[in-house]
């Protein structure tokens, strides 16, 4: 597998995706391009189809129609796909019975990651979890699983990031290190993808904001970073 | 609904035909008599069943291929009728040993592996009824038959292995080595019968399972439309299946 | 990542959190033990007599036991959604089936070591002198076993009333397993102990069989 250089920039592409469940229709056509680098906000409410276009770009989710492509690398196989994405899901997507460290020696090596202890340990630290790494996860607080589960997102330094609203149940303290840890993320010329309700410190960071409504985009503020079309985004003024 | 009218007559009249032939024209068999007329259907229904559970294995394949709904509907449509003539084999075996041998059942070998067989596809249709989401029972039933299929080869196998080894009264089956002319006709006439009703029986088990389907998606489609467009609302009363 | 050492790194993740909290092992164990015991009692076990019970007895131990044991392979995997995070990584859904097959196997031969010199003394068994074939013996079923129970316990996963439904998923399919490992073992505790050539085919065919369906088809068990 090759190793990630650390500088490669990589977009996303959905083409006319679409996804059913029974008879309902949880993504309908929905195209989509995400320019390497770019920070998209995902907005919309519930049961709009943001979860549902995150775990399509995860590769979790096989739409009935249309597919999603990695632009900038080329990623032949679903495997080299997934060893570019990181994602933070709605669950924390940790092992209770295990503690943080070996969480994260695992996923580091299901990922191929070299140095894996080093590694283990600088994302721990990072976290503010250091002091409780041979502690099992099942005795943390919410606060806590999340910034391990945000970590462990982190740990095979992928290129792009899948969030599903990832600053629910993080303390003030958290969502700063968050905010801080995404700006970084973004200035190395990562790609965020990341659902947010408004209200979120994530969408300062942001640079286009995408409103998706009953399965459709309803509004795109494009590539312009424009700060105003970002709020208009947010209210989801048609454009 | 007119061709499937004049397919149940057509099919109606082979097994009027064929069970007159098993009662009257067969030949009488020397050992038995009248109870050995049970294996013109007893016999042919387990082949019928057999080939019931094979459609469920195509299906099972074709629809991981394609994903269409339509070989789910064929799937549990086989499965269903499979069990019934499955079944018919359980129920007639007893019927004919109590007089032929004075039990009931005597772990043959070709009656027990019927019996496996029934606990198999009952175990397909049990796991189906468990699931709710349509699509995921589909993909996960579709997997679990295709292992049910390649399990059947194995159990008559070793069935069979296993009785032999075991010393037991005189089995079913050996009615068919040198079995007389007008028997063998009177039983490949019932098997055709009894194959025709199988497949109307498969037919109208999956016209049913398209029509829920259809129902469904209809009845969703109109719950979404109300929900986009406050005003307009389902049929008062709308059935669930 | 190759599917050989992903499957590696899930089989050291299961033993890991298994021998932590040791509930599964040690649930399972008592449980065949508890079977072989109340069996007895079912079946008066004089010495003639557990000769030829016996090897039955064994293996349906082992066969409800590990029915149990297996269901919540899949299952315990729904929680914080962690079977997501094992797709979500680059390796194939054969590899993430591979591993849990292989911890399930190991888990399982944990319990027969325990178990076999448990029923040994109490039916009066001598094992030692077919130590050697039992051991094959009893490798080639508990691997079949694994391969359909894990695999089952995926597809279980998705359903109500898992725990009762794996069983009824899992025990008639295994009918030719069953059989062919009681004659088999059977075969071997005889007075003139030989390994059947025609039972340790059907083991043999039986795991080839299902191993290869399970590669074939782990693509569907795994994705939504």
């Amino acid at each position: 597998m090759t190793p990630l250089t650390g500088s490669e920039r990589l977009g996303l592409v959905f083409e006319q995706v679409e996804k059913r469940y029974g008879a309902l229709t949880a993504l309908r056509r929905v195209s989509l391009e995400i320019q390497p680098g770019e920070f998209v906000a995902l907005l919309g409410p519930n049961g709009a189809g943001k979860t549902t276009l995150l775990r399509v770009a995860a590769l979790l989710v096989r739409p009935n129609a249309g597919r999603v492509k990695m632009t900038g690398s080329p990623a032949d196989s679903p495997e080299l796909f997934k060893s570019r994405v990181g994602m933070v899901a709605h669950s924390t997507l940790l092992y209770d019975e295990l503690t943080a460290e070996e969480n994260l020696h695992f996923f580091a090596r299901l990922y191929g990651v070299a140095n894996v202890a080093s590694r283990t340990a600088h994302l721990l630290a990072a976290a503010g979890l250091a002091e409780r790494a041979s502690s099992l996860v099942r005795t943390f607080s919410r606060g806590m699983r999340q910034r391990l589960a945000i970590v462990r997102a982190l740990v095979h330094s992928p290129r792009i990031l899948l969030l599903d609203e990832p600053s629910s149940g993080l303390d003030p303290q958290g969502r700063v290190w968050f905010a801080e840890t995404l700006a970084a993320l973004q200035r190395d010329g990562c790609t965020i993808l990341a659902s947010t309700h408004a209200r979120d410190e994530v969408l300062r960071l942001a640079t286009r904001a995408v409103r998706l409504e009953a399965g459709r985009v309803v509004s795109d503020s494009g590539s312009g970073g424009n700060l105003e079309l970002i709020l208009a985004g947010l209210q989801g003024t048609v454009q | 609904m007119k061709n499937s009218i004049w397919q149940s007559l057509v099919v109606g009249a082979l097994m009027a035909v064929a069970g007159y032939a098993a009662l009257f024209i067969a030949p009488d068999e020397k050992t038995m008599h009248v109870i050995q007329r049970i294996f013109y259907f007893h016999a042919p229904a387990g082949m019928v069943a057999l080939l019931a559970f094979t459609i469920v294995f195509i299906a099972n394949i074709a629809y991981l291929i394609n994903r269409q709904p339509r070989w789910d509907w064929l799937a549990v449509s086989g499965a269903e009728v499979g069990i019934a003539f499955n079944s018919v084999v359980l129920i007639t075996g007893p019927i004919w040993a109590k007089p032929a041998w004075g039990v009931w059942w005597a772990w043959d070998a070709r009656l027990t592996s019927t019996l496996v067989l029934w606990l198999l596809y009952i175990s397909f249709l049990l796991l189906r009824d468990l699931m709710a989401d349509p699509d995921r029972r589909a993909v996960f039933s579709a997997v679990y038959g295709i292992f049910l299929f390649l399990d059947v080869p194995l159990v008559y196998f070793s069935i069979r292995i296993w009785r032999t080894q075991h010393p037991q009264p005189v089995i079913l089956g050996g009615q068919n080595s040198g079995l007389d002319p007008t028997m063998r006709k009177v039983f490949w006439f019932c098997w055709l019968a009894m194959t025709g009703v199988m497949a109307i029986l498969i037919h109208q088990r999956y016209k049913l399972e398209q029509a829920r389907h259809e129902f469904e998606e209809l009845r969703l489609r109109a719950e979404q439309l109300s929900a986009e467009e406050p005003g307009i609302s389902p049929p008062a009363g709308a059935m669930r299946t | 990542m190759n599917a050989g050492r992903a499957a590696a790194v899930i089989v050291a993740k299961e033993v890991r959190a298994e021998f932590r909290a040791r509930e599964l092992l040690n649930t399972t164990l008592i449980f065949a033990f508890v079977v072989v015991v109340i069996f007895s009692f079912a079946f008066d076990p004089t010495t003639a007599e557990s000769r030829r019970f016996g090897p039955g007895l064994l293996w349906i131990a082992l066969l409800f036991a590990g029915s149990l044991m297996l269901q919540p392979s899949f299952a315990r995997e729904h929680a914080n959604d962690t079977l997501d995070a094992l797709c979500l990584a680059p390796v194939s859904p054969f590899a993430i089936l591979l591993g849990k097959i292989v911890a399930n196997f190991v888990f399982l031969t944990a319990c027969e070591v325990l178990l076999l010199p448990v029923f040994a003394v109490l039916y009066n068994v001598a094992l030692l002198p077919v130590l050697g074939r039992l051991v094959i013996v009893l490798m080639l079923g508990t691997f079949g076993l694994t391969i359909t129970g894990t695999v089952f316990s995926a597809v279980a996963a998705q359903a109500r009333m898992r725990e009762l439904l794996l069983p009824l998923l899992l025990l008639p399919v295994l009918v030719p397993l069953l059989l062919a490992a009681v004659e088999a073992t059977a075969g071997l505790l005889a007075d003139a102990p030989e390994l059947q050539r025609t039972w340790l085919e059907i083991l043999i065919g039986f795991d080839v069989m299902f191993f290869t369906a399970s590669w074939l088809l782990s693509d569907f068990l795994l994705q939504e």
